[in-house]
Formats: structure tokens, C-alpha cells, sequence
């Protein structure tokens, strides 16, 4: 109950700073819109392949993929921000008070679930008015995936964002992390028309089983090994990040 | 909330705290065994040099880091029994202050004494008593990068008072502030102890804000507390007042006189001459003045001039810590030692 209010607490402050910047919202969105304006046109023959799954328009191929690289690249440079609270001496200050130290790191994911979300929704929409159609109920399943996602990718950057405590070795690390697992994640061309190797190594990834359940719900297929794979996966990182994001606002050091 | 004990009773009690950190290969033994005990209503000035373990001490006092060994009860609970009770009882102001530059002053203060568990209301009391109490009026909707210096730091001051602690910890609360403002802050902690008896426990480096501030004063040297007392015991202790008298008459007489008849009640410690000049090391100047005037007068020798020297703290503290700046003091075993690091 108190981890609650706590969380709440520290998600108001965030959020208060955050809307004194709005224009970070838009900026997160550009890289995703460029995306899809300018590289999923040349999808459209490419999804008439095998490979991809039968009657698949490049909307509802990419858009998926989208949402995914919209919630991993957008949450995994939140530790940013930390790395300047820290200096600031607000991190410390917290600690020092009775405050939940689960919630200390919840409210501000919190925080960026709530923009994730919405900056989800106005690419989903630049996607309709561009021809995507998908179901409803795959859509919702989607933004499941993407709260999840978000939830990972914001504790596992603020994390380890603690524990560098310096942007300067923060931007190398998440770089060299984050495009070995965008490649590998089958975002902006499926891994089943990879190489065999290729595909085994996609593998390793867990955030190309996420991939491919966000691509099934958006085609409608729900019940399906992918969705639960993929949920699982989602469900599974996001528990270990948040445990290790807590243990490091826990940590005597940090 | 305010459970301010009555002065005397111990609001920290500290045995044997030692911390150790390892880098890379080396063990750094940063604190080595720390007692203290600090009463309640007092306000205890933590000196030492750079890297002496100042810090670590007040950061596993604050909970912050885990003692490697010892033991602590702070304002009423067991350090590692208990730390969560021990953060609701004290208040901490880190050197870096804390206060978030993109926020509001109004919100951080009312955040803090929710985090603190404050009811809503009594967030918002509390942060308007200590906005008049410390010379923030008119500042809420201000973002806490538009504060000046002095400012900023009251604020911090302020978030660390919120929850009315009995005691606050002050890492380094003037460092930075120009020569105005540190006096303007000494005057207000000083008010935190007076008005509301809380505890107050500040490092600093300026020894002369130990001097005016604190009622007593903790050394801390190569992490271990090599000397505490009230400054002026310190002062006495270490090197004993200087007493300077200049005669009209004959020296030697009056050091005869000195050292036989009145040394006893003077409480002489060394004595030399330079031609018309004594100079006496004594343990309190202010009843030796007294004594030497009688003591020579009565003896008809003839005084032009007397004064009475105290060691400043800055005396006391290169002392008792060994890191003289005087160039002559250099004894010649520390020549082995690597030349200083520039900086």
C-alpha cells in the first residue's frame, strides 16, 4: 500500500517535469515516423515474399515492429535522466527517506510507460490514416506487449544507468546493446526468410519473440504458440529488470 | 512526530564503526573504528581533511552504506536492526544538496514530506512554516535552477527539516556559498537547534565555522576520531595559549619570579626570552593574565606590554592531523614521500 502511494508520489513529480517539456514526446516520435514513411513503402512488394505470413500488408508488418523499436529504443535511454538526478544529489535525498525503494524506481517507469503509450497511439494512428487495419482486441493485445516492454527496457536503463553513473559510458553500452538486438529481433525484415544461422542466432533475443506475437495479435491470431511465447518472454524480462532496478536503488552504492 | 529528547540524552551512539572498500586490488580501510557520541539538543561539527572518512562516517550514520563492522544507534533505533526507523527520524543535506533543478521549490517540499509519510496537509504546513522559517517566501513557483546559491541551499536545509527529525545530518552545509551567505546560514542552523532543540551533526572544512557553530568538535584523521572537545578545549589542549610579555626591567627576574613563585597557579608550560621579550606557552590564558599581572607587580617588575594569544582552530587542526602547510615544518623522514599531486 505504501509502495503504492510512494510510486504515485514519485510518478507525479516525474510526470510534472516531464510536461514542462512536452516537445520530448514529439521528438521520441520522429525517428519511428521517418521509419514508416520513408522505409515501409519499400516493404510493399517484400511482404508478397515467403516467409511472411499469407495475405500480410506492410502496415500490419511494420507497424508492429514498430511499436516494439518505439518502446525499446524510447525506454532504454531513460537512465539518462537518472544519471542527472544522481548528480543532483535527488537520488541520495530519496534514499535517505523511508520511501519504498521498489517505488522509487516504479514511478518513474510509470512515468514512461505513460509516454510510451502515448506516443504508441499517435503512430498507430499515422498508421490507420496510412492504410493500416487490424483488430481491435490484436491492437490492445499490442499495447499489453508495449507496457511490458517498456516496463523492461526503462528499469534495465535506469539500472544501469546507476550503476555507470556517467552519460559518457551510458551511450556506448546502450548503442552497442541496443543494434545487436534490434537486428536480431526481426523488426525491419522477419526472421524466417534469414539464413538458417542467422534465424538460430535470432534466437538468443528475446525480443524478437515479442516481435513476432505483436505481428500474430495484429493479424488476429490470439491463441496462438507466438502471443504466448512472445507474452511469456515479455512478462519474464520485465520481472527481472524491475528486480534488478530495485536491487540497485537498494544498493548501498548507488 | 517530534519526539525531541531532552538535551543530554544521546541521540547518536556510535561503537566501532569501520568501513573497508575494495578497488580493483587494493583493500581501502576508509574508516577504522569510529566511536562517538553526540547528545541530544547539541550541534557537533565533524572536522577533517579531504579523504579522512568524514563522508563515510555520515553516510553509514544516514543509512546510507553498510557498516563493515560496528554499531550504532541513532535517535532511538538500532542502525541495522532498524534503518528504515532511523529515516524517519533523521534528516539528512548532502554536500550535493538534492533538490531536483527541473522541479519547483513548492513541489519538492510538499514531495519530500510525502515521502517522509506526511499527510497531504500537513505536506503543505510543514513546507509553508519552513519557506518563512528559512527566507524562502515567495519562491514556490520558482524551478529550483533559478535559485541563487544561498537560496538553494536553504532549500535543501528546508526538504531536510520537513518531517520535523530530532536529529539532521549536514554534509558540508556552506561549501560554495561566498562569505555572506555562510554567516546568513550559520544564523539559521543555529535558530534549528535553539528553537526546535534538534540535533544537528555537519561536517565542514571551514574551521571557523566549527569555531562560531558547533558546541563541540569531532577530529576525524585517516578514519579513526584522533581528538573531540568543545573548540575551546581543543585549542587548549593541543597547544595551550600564548602569553607575550614585554618587561621594563630585568628579564631574568621576571622569569625567575614566574617560573619559581606563580608557575604552579599559572600553569606555565614553556617559557623563553628574546631580549625584552617572554614568551609563555600557558594552559588558560585568561586566569593566567590575571595572575602574571599580580605575580610581577607584586615583585615591582616593571610591564610595557602584555597580550594573549589563542590558537585558532587552524592551529589546533594541523596539529592534530599532521598536514602542516608551513614549509619548515617538514620533518625530514617525510621526505621519502611522494611530492604532492598538483591540483
Amino acid at each position: 500500500m505504501q509502495t503504492l502511494t510512494d510510486t504515485w508520489l514519485i510518478f507525479k513529480g516525474q510526470m510534472t517535469k516531464s510536461l514542462r517539456n512536452p516537445a520530448w514526446v514529439i521528438i521520441g516520435l520522429m525517428q519511428p515516423i521517418l521509419y514508416f514513411a520513408l522505409f515501409g513503402p519499400l516493404l510493399q512488394n517484400v511482404v508478397k515474399m515467403p516467409g511472411f505470413a499469407q495475405g500480410t500488408t506492410w502496415q500490419q508488418f511494420f507497424v508492429p515492429a514498430l511499436l516494439v523499436q518505439l518502446a525499446l529504443f524510447g525506454a532504454a535511454f531513460v537512465g539518462f535522466g537518472i544519471v542527472a538526478e544522481w548528480r543532483e544529489g535527488v537520488i541520495e535525498r530519496m534514499r535517505v527517506t523511508p520511501a519504498s525503494r521498489l517505488a522509487l524506481l516504479l514511478g518513474r517507469v510509470l512515468r514512461d510507460v505513460v509516454t510510451l503509450v502515448v506516443q504508441s497511439l499517435v503512430l498507430l494512428a499515422v498508421g490507420v490514416a496510412f492504410g493500416l487495419r487490424a483488430p481491435v482486441a490484436g491492437v490492445l493485445l499490442a499495447f499489453v506487449f508495449i507496457v511490458l516492454l517498456a516496463i523492461a527496457m526503462a528499469s534495465f536503463s535506469y539500472a544501469i544507468g546507476l550503476v555507470l553513473k556517467s552519460e559518457d559510458s551510458l551511450a556506448p553500452l546502450l548503442n552497442s546493446i541496443m543494434l545487436p538486438v534490434l537486428l536480431l529481433s526481426g523488426i525491419l525484415l522477419p526472421m524466417t526468410i534469414a539464413p538458417t544461422w542467422l534465424n538460430d542466432l535470432s534466437k538468443i533475443n528475446p525480443f524478437r519473440y515479442v516481435v513476432d506475437g505483436m505481428r500474430e495479435a495484429f493479424l488476429g491470431h490470439y491463441g496462438t504458440a507466438s502471443v504466448w511465447s512472445g507474452l511469456a518472454v515479455a512478462v519474464a524480462v520485465a520481472i527481472v529488470c524491475v528486480a534488478w532496478g530495485t536491487r540497485v536503488f537498494r544498493h548501498e552504492n548507488a | 512526530m517530534a519526539e525531541h529528547a531532552t538535551r543530554g540524552d544521546p541521540m547518536i551512539t556510535a561503537r566501532g564503526l569501520r568501513r573497508t572498500f575494495r578497488s580493483r586490488k587494493k583493500t581501502v580501510e576508509a574508516v577504522r573504528g569510529v566511536d562517538l557520541t553526540v547528545g541530544a539538543g547539541e550541534i557537533v561539527g565533524f572536522l577533517g581533511p579531504n579523504g579522512a572518512g568524514k563522508t563515510t562516517t555520515l553516510r553509514m550514520l544516514t543509512t546510507l552504506l553498510k557498516p563493515t563492522a560496528g554499531e550504532a544507534t541513532i535517535a532511538g533505533h538500532d542502525l541495522l536492526a532498524d534503518p528504515g526507523a532511523v529515516r524517519r527520524r533523521i534528516g539528512y543535506v548532502a554536500q550535493a544538496g538534492g533538490t531536483d533543478s527541473a522541479c519547483k521549490v513548492g513541489e519538492e517540499m510538499v514531495q519530500q514530506g510525502r515521502l517522509y509519510r506526511l499527510p497531504a496537509d500537513d505536506a503543505v504546513r510543514r513546507a509553508g512554516l519552513l519557506r518563512d522559517q528559512l527566507d524562502l517566501k515567495g519562491l514556490d513557483d520558482r524551478l529550483v535552477k533559478t535559485l541563487s546559491g544561498g537560496q538553494r541551499r536553504r532549500l535543501d536545509i528546508a526538504m531536510g527539516l520537513i518531517h520535523e527529525p530530532p536529529l539532521i545530518f549536514l554534509d558540508e552545509p556552506t561549501t560554495g556559498l561566498d562569505p555572506q551567505s555562510r554567516a546568513n546560514m550559520w544564523t539559521h542552523i543555529a535558530r534549528v537547534r535553539d528553537e526546535l532543540n534538534t540535533t544537528v551533526f555537519l561536517t565542514t572544512h571551514y574551521l571557523e565555522e566549527a569555531d562560531v557553530l558547533c558546541d563541540r568538535i569531532l577530529v576525524i584523521d585517516a578514519g579513526m576520531i584522533v581528538a573531540e572537545g568543545t573548540p575551546d578545549e581543543l585549542k587548549r589542549r593541543v597547544s595551550g595559549d600564548i602569553i607575550t610579555i614585554e618587561v621594563g626591567g630585568d628579564p631574568e627576574r621576571a622569569r625567575h619570579i614566574l617560573a619559581n613563585g606563580a608557575a604552579s597557579a599559572i600553569g606555565i608550560s614553556d617559557l623563553d626570552i628574546t631580549d625584552q621579550t617572554l614568551r609563555l606557552t600557558v594552559t588558560d590564558g585568561d586566569r593566567a593574565l590575571l595572575a602574571i599581572m599580580r605575580a610581577l607587580d607584586g615583585a615591582d617588575v616593571a610591564l610595557s606590554a602584555i597580550q594573549l594569544h589563542r590558537p585558532t582552530l587552524d592551529d589546533v587542526f594541523l596539529t592534530l592531523t599532521g598536514r602542516s602547510l608551513r614549509e619548515d615544518d617538514q620533518a625530514p623522514a617525510k621526505a621519502a614521500e611522494p611530492a604532492e599531486q598538483p591540483s
